[in-house]
């Protein structure tokens, strides 16, 4: 049981890696919160289950589980709430940096 | 087993300190908002592993909460205050 939580903790951290390339690499805003909103849930989403599922299944498993569903409920609403703010204060999607 | 863990702490604080670029590098002010909603994401991931290796998740996982709650807390009165506000040109 508790490889199968290390293989699930490093498939985790490849999707964290990706979306930090991602935060490095793109050009604006909008794009820049896809790749953390998106790759952050899922990394996070497999790090935590990972842990989980290394706990063994008691109590521990539970808790986690509920971090795990906190974060799906909050990281959404976070970016959404980010986004539009930028998109209300006359940042456009699709032009760079620099506009 | 804790070499293992300590290699995914590892991992965990060079991706947080990417995200530190972002945020004392990034153009607009929603770019450092965004920046340290990842760094917060991190570290409640970050706290989990570290009540794993200490074999105290039942603690460590309610610091985890209370820092995801203060998280949104923080985040959504910036981004409130930054859509009121506009975004300054410089």
């Amino acid at each position: 049981m508790s490889w199968l939580g290390i293989a699930l903790i490093v498939i985790g951290l490849f999707f964290l890696v990706v979306g930090s390339i991602g935060m490095l690499r793109l050009p604006d805003v909008f794009s820049r919160a896809h790749a953390l909103s998106v790759t952050d849930s899922l990394g996070a989403l497999f790090v935590l289950l990972g842990l989980a599922v290394y706990e063994g299944f008691n109590t521990n498993f539970l808790r986690i589980i509920v971090v795990l569903g906190l974060i799906y409920l909050l990281n959404p609403v976070i970016a959404h709430a980010t986004v539009r703010a930028a998109y209300r204060s006359g940042l456009r999607p699709g032009k760079g940096d620099d506009q | 087993m804790s070499s293992f863990f300590l290699f995914v702490l590892t991992t965990l604080t060079v991706l947080m300190l990417v995200y530190l670029y972002r945020v004392v590098r990034g153009p607009t002010a929603f770019d450092r908002v965004l920046g340290l909603n990842g760094i917060s994401t991190k570290a409640i991931v970050l706290l989990v592993v570290i009540g794993t290796t200490f074999d105290r998740v039942d603690m460590f996982v309610d610091i985890s909460t209370g820092y995801a709650l203060l998280n949104l807390v923080g985040a959504l009165a910036i981004a409130k205050f930054l859509e009121e506000r506009g975004e300054e040109r410089q």
